[in-house]
Parts: C-alpha cells; sequence; structure tokens
C-alpha cells in the first residue's frame, strides 16, 4: 500500500497504523506519541498528540477525513495523503492538547528524576505555550508506593494508560488500574502491595513522565550528570540487556535500552533493575548513544573535550586571595604550603 | 390528535402486567415475526426509515443490515436504557408504564438479527425500573415468549437486564459494551464497530429503548405505514420530555413535522410558558444539543417556521441551529441565568468525562471552573475568549462525542448570549446574591452594558 505523510511517499504493509509508516520515514515527520506503545498492545488513542490531517481518505474514497485522526490508531489505506507537520489545524490541535495535558501538571521539572528524558517536555518545549491561561488550582494527589521499588507521584501522571497496559501484559495480571474518572481518575492498586511481579519495573520506564519512578535512584543525579552505557548480564528472567546509568563507578540506575522513540527494546525484570549495582555483575558494552539534541549528551564523553582556558583565571584567584586576607579568617592558612 | 404508537396503550390500567397486556394485542408482533424471513424484518425496518432515537438519529434499519452475519459468531442486540442526559427521561416513562412493549421489540428485532442472547442496559439509579423490568421478563419467560424454542419456531432467545453502576458516559455505545463485560465503562476507539466487533468481540447492535420499542408497530402494520408519518426524513412519531417553564412538563409523543410553536403553546401538549412570563431560550434535545435563543425558536434563521423534525431543528447547522438529539425539550424563561445553566451543564461534564482521552479528561474541568468563576462574579473579559478557544480545542479532538457534547452547550451558550457573560464580568455586585433575573430579568438591565467600555 502506498500512503503519503507530508509529500512523502512510503509502501508499506496493509495493517500498518500512519504512526508507525511516519516512524519509517522518520525525522520531523514523526507526530509525537504520549500514549502510544508498539511493544504493547491495545495502547494508543488516549493522549491525543498524535492527531494528523488525513487530506485524502484513500485512493477508492478520496473524501479528506473530517476530524483530526490520532495516527497511532489510524490505518493506512492505499492512496492516502497524511499531513502531520504541513497541517495548521494538526499542529493547532497538538498545541491544544500540550495545553491540556499540562494544566494540571505540577511542572516540579526541577525535582522530578523524569526531567532530561520526559516526553511531556520535549512535547511542550516544542509545542507549548511559554505562558499558561490556567489560574485555578490544580488537582493534588499524595505520592504512592507501588510495591517496595516504585514511587508513584499521581500528579504528574497524564492517564496514558501504559503502565496499566504493562501490569497487564508484561506483570499478566490486572492488579493496576485507574480508579475513578475524569480529571480525578487516578491510577492506583487499591492494595499498594499487590504489585510484587518480578517485571513490576517495567512500568517506569513505559512512563512517559516522573509519575513513577525508581525508588533506587530517586533524588541522586540529574540523568544528564549520569553516563549511560549498554551492558548485559547472564538472567534466567528476562534478556538481561541493559543501559547502566553510572556516576564515576557507581551505578546509580539501570534501565532498559530505550530506542529512538523512547520506547524500550526489551522489557527487564526487577532483579537486574534494582539487584544488581555492582560493575562486577556487568558486562559493558560500550556508551549508550542519544539523540543529538538530546539533554542526556550534556555529559559528553564520545567526543574528545578542549580543555577549558579561563583567561581572567589568575587575576579572579589573585582577588581571592586579596578577600580572604583583608576580610576575615587572617589566621587561617589558605594553602598548607603558607604556614 | 396525532397518532400514538408508542402510547397507544400506556393508558391502559394494568398495562404493566403480561396478562392486561397480553389481551390488548401484545405480543402479536412476535407471532407474526416468527414466521417472517429475519432479513425482511430488516428489509421492513429500512423502509420505515426509523431513526436512531438515542441522539444520533442514525437510521436503524441500516444499522441492522450492517451486523456481520458472515463470521458465524454469536450475536447480540444491545438495548441502551442507560439514559443520563440532562432533561431527557422519554425511556424511563417507557419501561416503567409499559415495560412489555420493550421486552416485545427486543424479541421481535433479536429474532430479526439472528442474536441468541440479548441484554438491555439500564442505568443504576433506575433501581425500581429494574426491577418492573425484571418481573416483566420473569412474566414473559413464564408465558414462553423468551428461552428455549419460542413457541414453537426453533427460535432462542435469552434476554437480560444488567444494571449500571451510574456513569453516564457507560451510555455511549462502545463504553455501554465495556461495562457490560465487566470492565471499567471506557468507551472504544472505532472502527472497529459494534456491527463487527461488539460484546466479547461479537457483532453487536446497540439500540435506544424508544427505537426498539417502535419495532412491533412497523411489523405489526408495515414499514410504508410507518414512513407515512412524520414529515420527510423525519418519520414517525417521537417523545419528548419537556421541563422547565412550562405550564404542562412532561412526556409527550408527537407524529414530526408539528410546529414548534404548536407543540410549545398548544393546551394539549406544554401548554404555553409558566405564569406567561416570556421565553428566553429553548434546548430542544437534551443537555448537549446547543440552546436557541428566542427569535430562533419558532423560526429558523431564513423564516421558516420551525418544525419538530430532525432536520428543521438542525436547519443553520450551530451558528443559528439546534438538534434534535434525545428529545430533551428544556425551555428557559427570562428568569433563568444562561450563565449558570451553562455552568450546571458543566458540572455535569465534568464529572461524567471518563478521563480517558486529554482533551476532554482536562476541558472539562478547566470550563467547569472557569464558568463557576463567571458566574460567581469574579471571571473577567478574557475568560469569555478563553472558554470559546478551550471548547473549540475539545471538539473533535476526542475519542468519543462527550468531549463534543461538552464543548457545544459552551460555544452556544457564548455564540448567543454573550451579553449575560460581559453582565456577569462587569457588574459582579449584582449578581452576588445569587437571585439575579429573577427580581430583575436581564431585558431590563442590558442597558447597562452599553455604558460600560472594556
Ligand atoms: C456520552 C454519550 C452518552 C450517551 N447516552 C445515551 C443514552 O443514555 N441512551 C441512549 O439511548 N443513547 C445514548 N448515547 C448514544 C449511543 O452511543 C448510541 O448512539 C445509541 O444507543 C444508539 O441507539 P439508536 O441508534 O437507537 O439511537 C450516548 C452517546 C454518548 C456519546
Ligand atoms: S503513571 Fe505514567 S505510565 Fe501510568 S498512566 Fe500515568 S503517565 Fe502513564
Ligand atoms: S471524550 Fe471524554 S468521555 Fe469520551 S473517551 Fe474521551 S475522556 Fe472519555
Ligand atoms: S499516541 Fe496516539 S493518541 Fe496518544
Amino acid at each position: 500500500m502506498k500512503v503519503t505523510i507530508d509529500g512523502i511517499e512510503i509502501e508499506v504493509e496493509p495493517g500498518t497504523t500512519v504512526l508507525q509508516a511516519a516512524r519509517m520515514i522518520g525525522g520531523d515527520v514523526v507526530p509525537p506519541a504520549m500514549c502510544y506503545y508498539s511493544k504493547l498492545k491495545d495502547t494508543g488513542g488516549n493522549c491525543r498528540a498524535c492527531l494528523v490531517e488525513v487530506s485524502k481518505g484513500s485512493e477508492a474514497d478520496p473524501r479528506p477525513m473530517p476530524k483530526m485522526m490520532p495516527s497511532c490508531k489510524t490505518g493506512v489505506m492505499d492512496g492516502m495523503e497524511v499531513k502531520v507537520k504541513t497541517s495548521e489545524r494538526a499542529l493547532d490541535a497538538r498545541k491544544a492538547v500540550t495545553e491540556f495535558l499540562l494544566i494540571n501538571h505540577p511542572l516540579d521539572c526541577p525535582v522530578c528524576d523524569q526531567a532530561g528524558e520526559c516526553d511531556l517536555q520535549n512535547l511542550s518545549f516544542k509545542h507549548g505555550l511559554e505562558k499558561t491561561r490556567f489560574k485555578e488550582e490544580k488537582r493534588t494527589f499524595e505520592p504512592e508506593n507501588i510495591g517496595d521499588k516504585i514511587q508513584l507521584h499521581m500528579n504528574r501522571c497524564i492517564l496514558c494508560y501504559r503502565c496499566v497496559h504493562t501490569a497487564e501484559q508484561v506483570c499478566g495480571s490486572r492488579n493496576h488500574g485507574v480508579l475513578n474518572r475524569g480529571d480525578h481518575a487516578q491510577i492506583s492498586t487499591y492494595v499498594s502491595a499487590a504489585i510484587d511481579h518480578e517485571m513490576s519495573g517495567n512500568m517506569i520506564d513505559v512512563c512517559p513522565v516522573g509519575a513513577l519512578t525508581d525508588k533506587t535512584f530517586r533524588f541522586k543525579s540529574r540523568v544528564w550528570f549520569n553516563k549511560p552505557f549498554d551492558a548485559h548480564r547472564n538472567c534466567d528472567k528476562c534478556c538481561g540487556k541493559t543501559t547502566l546509568w553510572m556516576f564515576g563507578n557507581e551505578i546509580q540506575r539501570v534501565t532498559a535500552r530505550k530506542d529512538e522513540f523512547h520506547e524500550v527494546e526489551e522489557f527487564i525484570c526487577n532483579e537486574c533493575r534494582f539487584d544488581h549495582k555492582e560493575v562486577s555483575d556487568w558486562v559493558i558494552e560500550g556508551p549508550r548513544k542519544f539523540e543529538k539534541w538530546s539533554v542526556i549528551n550534556q555529559s559528553n564523553y564520545t567526543r574528545k573535550m578542549d580543555k577549558v582556558v579561563i583567561d581572567t583565571e589568575k587575576q579572579i584567584l589573585e582577588g581571592r586571595d586579596q578577600d580572604r586576607k583583608k576580610i576575615s579568617m587572617k589566621e587561617v592558612p589558605y594553602k598548607t604550603s603558607e604556614k | 390528535m396525532g397518532q400514538k404508537i408508542l402510547f397507544e396503550k400506556i393508558h391502559i390500567p394494568g398495562i404493566k402486567t403480561y396478562d392486561v397486556y397480553r389481551e390488548n394485542g401484545g405480543y402479536a408482533s412476535v407471532e407474526k415475526a416468527l414466521k417472517m424471513n429475519p432479513d425482511d424484518i430488516t428489509e421492513e425496518v429500512k423502509t420505515s426509515g426509523l431513526r436512531g432515537r438515542g441522539g444520533a438519529g442514525f437510521p436503524v434499519g441500516l444499522k441492522w443490515s450492517f451486523i456481520d452475519k458472515k463470521s458465524g459468531n454469536p450475536r447480540h442486540l444491545v438495548c441502551n436504557a442507560d439514559e443520563s442526559e440532562p432533561g431527557t427521561f422519554k425511556d424511563r416513562y417507557l419501561m416503567e408504564y409499559i415495560p412489555h412493549l420493550l421486552i416485545e421489540g427486543m424479541i421481535t428485532s433479536s429474532f430479526a438479527l439472528g442474536a441468541n442472547l440479548s441484554y438491555i442496559y439500564i442505568r443504576g439509579e433506575y433501581m425500581w425500573v429494574f426491577k418492573t423490568l425484571e418481573r416483566a421478563i420473569k412474566e414473559a419467560y413464564a408465558a414462553g415468549w423468551l428461552g428455549k424454542n419460542i413457541k414453537g419456531s426453533g427460535y432462542d432467545l435469552d434476554l437480560h437486564v444488567h444494571c449500571g453502576g451510574g456513569a453516564y458516559i457507560c451510555g455511549e455505545e462502545t463504553a455501554l459494551i465495556e461495562s457490560l463485560e465487566g470492565k471499567r465503562g471506557n468507551p472504544r476507539i472505532k472502527p472497529p464497530f459494534p456491527a463487527v466487533k461488539g460484546l466479547w468481540q461479537n457483532p453487536t447492535v446497540v439500540n435506544n429503548v424508544e427505537s426498539i420499542a417502535t419495532v412491533p408497530w412497523i411489523i405489526l402494520n408495515s414499514g410504508e405505514d410507518y414512513s407515512k408519518i412524520g414529515l420527510g426524513r423525519s418519520t414517525g412519531t417521537k417523545l419528548f420530555s419537556v421541563s422547565g417553564h412550562v405550564k404542562k412538563p412532561g412526556v409527550y409523543e408527537i407524529e414530526m413535522g408539528m410546529t414548534v410553536d404548536e407543540f410549545m403553546n398548544s393546551d394539549e401538549y406544554c401548554g404555553g410558558m409558566i405564569d406567561d412570563r416570556p421565553l428566553k431560550g429553548l434546548i430542544p434535545g437534551g443537555s448537549s444539543v446547543p440552546i436557541l435563543p428566542k427569535h430562533l425558536i419558532f423560526k429558523t434563521a431564513n423564516g421558516e417556521d420551525r418544525l419538530m423534525t430532525y432536520e428543521s431543528l438542525s436547519d443553520g447547522g450551530f451558528a443559528t441551529g439546534s438538534s434534535l438529539g434525545s428529545g430533551g425539550f428544556i425551555v428557559y424563561n427570562d428568569t433563568a441565568c444562561i450563565v449558570r445553566n451553562t455552568w450546571n451543564f458543566s458540572r455535569f461534564y465534568h464529572h461524567e468525562s471518563c478521563g480517558q482521552c486529554s482533551p476532554c479528561r482536562e476541558g472539562t474541568g478547566w470550563m467547569e471552573k472557569i464558568l463557576w468563576r463567571i458566574e460567581n462574579g469574579q471571571g473577567t473579559e478574557e475568560d469569555i475568549d478563553l472558554l470559546w478557544s478551550i471548547q473549540a480545542k475539545i471538539e473533535g479532538n476526542t475519542i468519543c462525542p462527550l468531549g463534543d457534547a461538552a464543548a457545544w452547550p459552551v460555544a452556544a451558550a457564548i455564540r448567543h448570549f454573550r451579553d449575560e457573560f460581559e453582565y456577569h464580568v462587569r457588574f459582579p455586585e449584582k449578581i452576588k446574591n445569587r437571585d439575579h433575573f429573577v427580581n430583575e430579568p436581564f431585558e431590563k438591565v442590558k442597558h447597562l452594558l452599553q455604558n460600560t467600555t472594556v
């Protein structure tokens, strides 16, 4: 089947969705997806961030579709023409969705562990308004433990349902779900101890925002101060292929490997994720690369770094020395050699 | 006196019971249908032009013909008795006073669709109606109209009533199916449509109570007879549940095509305005449809009589028209405050949004909060434009039509009654006692707006 996205033609199998076809093309025709997750069944359709304009239905029925369509749930038809970034209406809808997702979001990025690898930050950066039009109080919840290794900050949740599908499909049980309706809807487990499945940690990885976080990593580091390395170990519960987030020689966090769409390549078990924080537990393969624009490249070690030269360094140090002598601590030696 | 189809026998004493219902010709349509070819029944319903009475007005026969009979999977008919739209209470009336009519319709329709297991999904708040239906179903089983080999025809049908938990969203057909399956009532993303994959992934038809209760008459007479009643593509009779400032609120069955003027002002129906106060607005089809201001109620924008038909009520699109919706006819006189009324509707949609998709989940709550502010005199001029912008961003971007239904009333209120919003914003001291417009109708204070500049 032939489908044209923003003027780029591509041949795809029947049954492909518009979003998948766009991802095959790649680049900036890929609509943002906050809820769809290709590794899980039945996801998508909730966030509406991926809305696109279908300007021609198909060869057989060329009428345009009147509404914006969720690309993750819209199957391609032969001859379909789709507009992603060339459609004013689709961009407007995306802006609207971004605004809606943010009105009840606490915007506590400075203290959120997800900051730096958060899909909502990326979406807001691209499509968000710089000012809020929402004056009211935001809805709030108390943080909650989901099992002993995961913490839920419901305030940050965008109700994408990914973790619900993970619990159902990867952990094989329906003990994690949504309570209540509307903007007071809440991800919960009823009994927080109920989640003790050995794959439960994957909920952290699928969560596009900082609503589900790793308690063994909480407040340890900003993600961009960590250096990610691919590593593996022999594991009888999962593939054992992970990314280690290092600070010096310390493994601060272990996650599954995420691809360019921030989806995990393969799910990993809780033992790999939480219980192996020694370098000797792992065979390290090498640094993991991220998109060019990702903030994680702040700690760029793949390229040789120049030495930083500060021209005024000498004066600064001199001044500091004078100040020290002038102001206080005359008696305290600046360097041991000064004595 | 117009023709009655649904209410023909409703006033017979004891019609609630099987014996009286049967003596008065009840279940005759089943007898007739069982001798017919199921596809011919569907054809009859198609010819009748009967349109779905649940709100969308989709032709019933056409919907039936979409049901996937080839897959060989079991098929189901589900009756949507969730009736939770503010202003709509016609289905309750039917089920409460003549429950066997619905059951008869369910049997005939299930036979046409080849369904052997059918359901009536009723809202939780109608507990006593639920019991009435259960009793009626028991009677029908006892008389051999339900169960195995109905009246020796070889056709089996089991019918159950299921009681919902009290969510408006479970009236949306796919959410209803989810709820019936025992899950959280979140609407499904279409396609696939229920006619292909519905209840337990089997082909399913969901129809409103009133739609199904009309089928017996069509089978007993003919599709053509039915299509002669009414006007144009709005065939047959329709129930309207009237509430608000009229002398005689209640449920009325009318032949479609009557003028709105006659319906509202004749003594046979609504009987005119209560206390003869002036009319301010009309919502013709339940809280989800746009409100009409006074000058667009009896006449359309191009000066024709406004009629009680699908076409005429929606004449002019949303700019100057509304929609027949589910027949919840709400009348407002000059003491009503449109801002408060809109806030009240928004509060409802905020409370009832399932929260599955972002625009509706966040937008309904946001609109409710802004409307609350305006209604309480804390709003600003920009809030009115903000509301407009929010509703426009919800509409069309959601999974199910609840998002649209939340947006339309707000849009229409601002479109036609913007000055009332401005009044709230500019004269907070006038509205602070919450009795504005009761003592001081808006018409009398409207001039104040002209003296203010923003
Ligand atoms: C939010 C929402 C609520 C609805 N509630 C009802 C309802 O209470 N009763 C009803 O019959 N249809 C309701 N509908 C319409 C149904 O989805 C469906 O169109 C209808 O049951 C089909 O029956 P009909 O073709 O006989 O009208 C609702 C739709 C939406 C979007
Ligand atoms: S907790 Fe995270 S993954 Fe789960 S619904 Fe909320 S945002 Fe999605
Ligand atoms: S539009 Fe509202 S009610 Fe409908 S699926 Fe979305 S959130 Fe739920
Ligand atoms: S990714 Fe398509 S709606 Fe969320």
